[in-house]
């Protein structure tokens, strides 16, 4: 038996220990903010944090997070209004949206470690999760709106 | 073509908008009160719908007349109903993939009407052909919709305000609607919206004659900035896509399809997936025949309680295939094939003047080849699809750019009459094209029917990578003549590559005029000799359409070329381009045997615009940087006209980035001016991975990529560092906004590329490296 928290709450897990983090959010828990992209951790769509971290939840598998502090996108804030929400609706950053939800907790979990990241790091963080749309340029004004960078 | 098609089979890019079908004869006005049982079920007060004959899918829009349609029973398009509370209620019917059609149509109805966009909720429409055309592609959507949009939000406004005038009984005229209200002011009487709903509702709707539409200047959302409806939703992780949908007693399914298009099932033994926990049923399905279509592909499904069970146990099938007919594809030898191909002369599909004399007169002749690969969309959202079969119905929710094509394919396999089979649009993590075909809802319809469940089938990212509809492989062969003086005296291109017609009917070999349409035979230089062919060449996979199609690999041959002329002629490719445009002229299309668009002459004049605004703001000419280069390209499609302006840095090594990109568009009036400034920052993004990956290849007819890692697309941090976005302002019918911005990308680029190192790049994808 696996236990660990989901969004503050306490969840326990007694299947098969393969299954990735990702379908047991999204089949078990119907938290399906939490993207489907890639399933080899390539593109960044299902990331969430674990204990903080970004993760990509498509190759977290359950038998690894007994314990764990899982946050989705649904539990990043009460009403969507974490800062970088707020931020990606000001510079309306979405086209098709679907990777958005990673997008944001990967920059969340950046912002989280390093509140004034430069260039390179928001690159290095970002660079792992695709946007096919092409909303870059809007990722990174919304970033560093919050960042403190640019308004 | 062997194959019948009906329009809802049809391509998108393939389907001439109906610009205006709807006669304007004798008052007829498509707007028709819904009947008062219907906008009680509603629980509206007013419900307006716009019928657009001729549009449904299924119909042929030139068979429509007035007289045919306007008496009798009718089906409402778009509805508008206004609610007790005041609110406004809009329907889309188009479908959502990221293109901001689901905002923008709607707010036209509300610009018209005069409505408050605040209290406005947009509904997605089910598919539906009482909806009119929803086969969402070729950049069709405002073009086909736009004036009967604003028709419809100009016949409530006009009825809203006539109501006010018979409940104050004063003159209708002195009643003005505004911003959700409707007011006189003569009297200092005004009234919500709500309030005048029901009188409204009694009234005789207006001719379009009695109507008047705004002028540009009175417009509240149309050119502005809105945000798109769906973002709260989006950004909190709220928003449903398909993959999203659950429905009670839902089984989950991954199908094993076979490696090679048309292979079969020889033999399998599912004892390993049958024993994975969670597994419940492995189903094989039927292998589909020729033509292939938008038909499912056949394989062995595994059906199981969740999606990991069934992902995991799919994998664990082992399965004897028959490869099948296509299982001698080598797209490296292929290529060969489509150089053989356009290495001698071909059908021609435009000739004017005489090339061969040119050439033969000339003092020089130019002449290089051009080759670019398959491609596939690589959307976010891998197809998915839930399909829940009973014996009276069927339900299907899945990310769909042709809801409509869906309904004949679940009635054939269900039995069930079409009344009673539902498809209810998702929003698309993406499509590109892609979610245009059915074949991912045709396995769910047929899993459901079979195992008498719900079923959802999710494709993983390999499935898609590897049974997709690819965007066709191309070579072309380019000569242009030029006289002592330097000056170009005749153009010949050959082209040649896998037609997308070929999955309704196998025997289709050669390009057709649809999609030489998309760029090569809209060649706009003014040039005397000019000399078209095509070759001819089998197609060995699904070719599909994918984002500016056709247009992409033709207008990277051509303005690459036209680099190339420019530089042998030594002069400035600006210059250059603008000379080979000539004289602004409208060239009439249709004498290429393409249809035109009503109301949208090809206008040279126009492509000028967008290359000189581009050059003006990119400042092309200036001093560059070390290692830098500036490339500019122009193109006419979907009835736009799009230039870029790339800025290239190269670095020693010869790795490279794109420092500043200037993308110009004239497509006539702008609806979402954020919106449409988003297509093109994502079309510079597009444009930039099929230049630095893009590339499909297929051996013994299986694709070789399989994922991110080696179907690359463009990453954060590789993205244009600035991207400028500028429209030409005017304020002609809107023309397509969601495709016109790729095309003149990739060249621009590899033209930068040339002005950075004197790299003269004609394959794409280039790499990493120059």
């Amino acid at each position: 038996m696996i236990t660990l928290t989901v969004n503050g709450e306490a969840r326990s897990f007694d299947g098969d220990g393969d299954m990735p983090l990702l379908w047991y959010l999204r089949d078990e828990l119907a938290l399906t903010g939490t993207k489907y992209g890639c399933g080899k951790g390539l593109c960044g769509s299902c990331t969430v944090h674990m204990n903080g971290q970004a993760v990509r939840s498509c190759t977290t598998t359950m038998a690894a997070l007994d314990g764990a502090e899982i946050t989705t996108i649904e539990g990043l804030s009460t009403g969507g209004d974490h800062p970088l929400q707020v931020a990606w609706a000001e510079h309306d950053v979405p086209q098709c949206g679907y990777c958005q939800p990673g997008q944001i907790m990967q920059a969340a979990s950046l912002l989280a470690q390093n509140p004034s990241p430069g260039e390179e790091e928001i690159r290095s963080s970002m660079q792992g999760v695709i946007c096919r749309c092409g909303t870059y340029q809007r990722i990174e004004k919304a970033i560093k709106t919050v960042a403190g960078g640019e308004s | 073509m062997s194959t019948k098609l009906s329009d809802h089979m049809m391509p998108p890019f393939a389907r001439k908008p109906v610009v205006a079908a709807v006669s304007r004869e004798a008052g007829f006005n498509p707007v028709r009160v819904v009947s008062r049982r219907d906008f009680l079920k509603a629980g509206g007060v007013l419900v307006v719908g716009v019928s657009l004959f001729g549009c449904s899918e299924g119909e042929s829009p030139a068979a429509a007349s007035a007289t045919e349609t306007a008496p009798g029973p009718w089906s409402p398009d778009v509805y508008v109903t206004v609610e007790a509370d005041g609110t406004v209620r809009i329907v889309s019917h188009r479908c959502e993939m990221g293109q901001g059609i689901k905002t923008s149509l709607p707010s036209v109805v509300a610009d018209e009407m005069e409505a408050d966009w605040r209290r406005v909720v947009v509904e997605q429409a089910t598919g539906d052909k009482k909806f009119g055309d929803q086969n969402t592609g070729g950049s069709l959507s405002v073009i086909t919709f736009y004036r009967r949009m604003r028709e419809a939000g100009a016949t409530v406004r006009l009825m809203l305000e006539r109501a006010a005038a018979q409940q104050w009984g004063v003159d209708a005229a002195a009643c003005r609607a505004e911003n959700h209200r409707v007011v006189h002011e003569a009297s200092g009487q005004s009234a919500d919206f709500f309030e005048l709903a029901a009188t409204a509702a009694t009234l005789a709707v207006p001719g379009v004659e009695e109507l008047t539409l705004k002028e540009v200047d009175q417009f509240r959302y149309i050119g502005k900035n809105l945000k798109g409806v769906d973002l709260e939703d989006i950004v909190s992780g709220k928003a449903v896509y398909g993959a999203d949908v659950r429905v009670p007693g839902m089984k989950y399914a991954a199908i094993a399809r076979p490696p090679v298009v048309l292979g079969k099932v020889k033999a399998f033994n599912a004892d390993k997936a049958m024993a994975v926990a969670g597994v419940e049923r492995v189903v094989e399905l039927p292998a589909p025949e020729a033509p292939v279509m938008y038909k499912s592909l056949g394989g062995v499904a595994v059906i199981a309680s969740n999606s990991w069970a069934a992902l995991k146990a799919r994998d664990l099938l082992e399965i004897e295939w028959d490869h099948g007919p296509n299982a001698d594809y080598d797209s490296k030898a292929f290529k060969q094939t489509l150089l053989d191909a356009v290495r001698q002369p071909g059908e021609a599909v435009r000739n004017e003047g005489d090339f061969e004399a040119a050439a033969e007169e000339a003092a020089h002749v130019l002449e290089a080849e051009y080759y670019a690969p398959h491609l596939n969309h690589m959307m976010m959202e891998p197809p998915v699809a839930v399909a829940s079969v009973t014996a009276d119905g069927c339900e299907i929710w899945a990310p769909t750019q042709a809801p409509q094509s869906l309904i004949p394919i679940a009635a054939g396999i269900t039995g069930l009459p079409e009344d009673k089979i539902r498809v209810n649009m998702t929003l698309c993590g993406g499509a590109f094209g892609r979610k245009g075909k059915g074949d991912y809802v045709e396995e769910a319809v047929r899993l459901s029917r079979e195992i008498g469940a719900p079923v959802r089938v999710q494709w993983s990212r390999e499935d898609e990578v590897r049974h997709g509809y690819y965007h066709s492989v191309s070579a072309q062969h380019f000569a242009a003549a030029m006289d002592a003086e330097g000056k170009v005296t005749g153009w010949r291109q050959r082209l040649a590559y896998p037609t997308i017609f070929s999955i309704f009917d196998p025997a289709a070999n050669s390009p057709t005029t649809l999609e030489l349409g998309l760029g090569a035979l809209t060649l706009p230089y003014a040039l005397e000799n000019l000399r078209m062919e095509k070759g001819s060449v089998p197609a060995k996979v699904r070719i599909g359409w994918l984002r500016s199609v056709c247009a992409i690999f033709q207008s990277f041959g051509i303005n690459g070329f036209t680099d190339e002329i420019a530089h042998a002629r030594g002069v400035d490719p600006l210059d250059n381009l603008l000379e080979l445009l000539g004289p602004d002229r409208t060239i009439d299309i249709t004498a290429f045997g393409m249809e035109a668009t009503e109301g949208h002459p090809f206008q040279t004049g126009r492509l000028r615009g967008v290359i000189e605004l581009a050059a003006e703001k990119a400042g092309w000419g200036r001093e560059l940087p070390p290692g830098h280069g500036l490339g500019i390209a122009a193109q006419y499609s979907f009835d736009s006209y799009a230039a870029s302006v790339v800025e290239v840095a190269v670095a020693e090594d010869g790795s490279w980035s794109v420092p500043r990109v200037v993308m110009t568009v004239d497509c006539g009036q702008v609806v979402n001016m954020d919106r449409a400034i988003a297509q093109q920052e994502g079309a510079a993004i597009m444009g930039l991975g099929f230049v630095r990956y893009g590339n499909i290849t297929a051996k013994n007819g299986r694709i070789q990529q399989g994922n991110f890692n080696n179907a690359r697309v463009v990453r954060y941090g590789e993205h244009p560092a600035q991207t400028e976005v500028y429209f030409v302002e005017n304020h002609l019918a809107p023309s397509g906004i969601g495709e016109p911005g790729v095309p003149p990308f990739a060249p621009a680029l590899v033209n930068a590329i040339y002005a950075a190192t004197g790299k003269r790049l004609r394959e794409l994808p280039i790499g990493n490296r120059v």
